[in-house]
């Protein structure tokens, strides 16, 4: 089907609240027929390991709404406590349950279903050291040419 | 209530649940069967509409009722 469109996104982020995009966007995409890959690269990796530990941080992130209206009266430095980023990341997924909104886990699963195509970059991977074994199944590995292969003929194209 | 074929209830879920459950059981059922779909998530309205539009399945049926939202949507 060659005039299924195309949709290629860049995952660059790590962190819990950051891995929702690139998934909910892939993930609905392929929903709504389209072809979609991921290349992910730098701190995007973490949202390739098996065991995901994303951590969401309310340091030196003023727009982050905070329980209680402490975001109104906490100090900035308040937010570098040590713990802050645990209880913050707990808070989060605990409100996240009990909206409804999907695990990243769950998420990356369904993308996965939907042969959303995931392409790690080679380059990350060696700078960081990261042993593939601790990557999901199904990764392709590649570089920056990799990438514009398909996102030169993507329709929508995002860095997140 | 019209008739329908398969019963999806996605209440509780949210963005991009409803849509991608709806998804999963279109794919399971035949050309011109209808799904109906239970949804709580207020977003799902606007959703299912831009969902059927770019799938071709026809939204045949959207109303709320008590809270809840009710589609009806007919595989193409």
């Amino acid at each position: 089907m060659s005039d299924e469109k195309k949709l290629a996104i860049i995952a660059t982020k790590g962190t819990l609240d950051w891995a929702y995009p690139p998934f909910i966007l892939a993930s609905t995409a392929a929903a709504l027929g389209y072809q979609v890959q991921i290349f992910f690269t730098f701190y995007g990796l973490q949202l390739l390991k098996k065991n995901l530990a994303l951590k969401v941080s309310p340091l030196g992130n003023p727009g982050m709404p905070m329980p209680m209206g402490m975001d109104k009266w906490f100090p900035v430095l308040g937010t570098a406590i040590p713990g802050m980023q645990a209880i913050m990341t707990t808070m989060m997924k605990n409100k996240m349950k009990s909206k409804g909104v999907a695990s990243v886990d769950e998420l990356r699963d369904l993308c996965g279903e939907a042969e959303v195509k995931m392409i790690a970059c080679q380059m990350t991977v060696d700078l960081f050291d990261m042993p593939p074994s601790e990557f999901v199944d199904g990764l392709e590995f590649g570089g920056a040419a990799t990438f514009f292969e398909f996102a030169g003929e993507a329709d929508i194209t995002l860095y997140i | 209530m019209a008739n329908f074929d398969t019963e999806l209830d996605a209440s509780g879920l949210n963005c991009p649940l409803p849509i991608l459950r709806a998804k999963k059981s279109l794919a399971g059922m035949e050309a011109g069967q209808v799904l109906h779909i239970i949804a709580t998530d207020p977003g799902s309205v606007k959703d299912f509409e831009a969902f059927s539009k770019q799938t071709g399945n026809e939204l045949m049926e959207s109303k709320e009722e008590g809270g809840k939202f009710f589609f009806l949507i007919k595989k193409s």
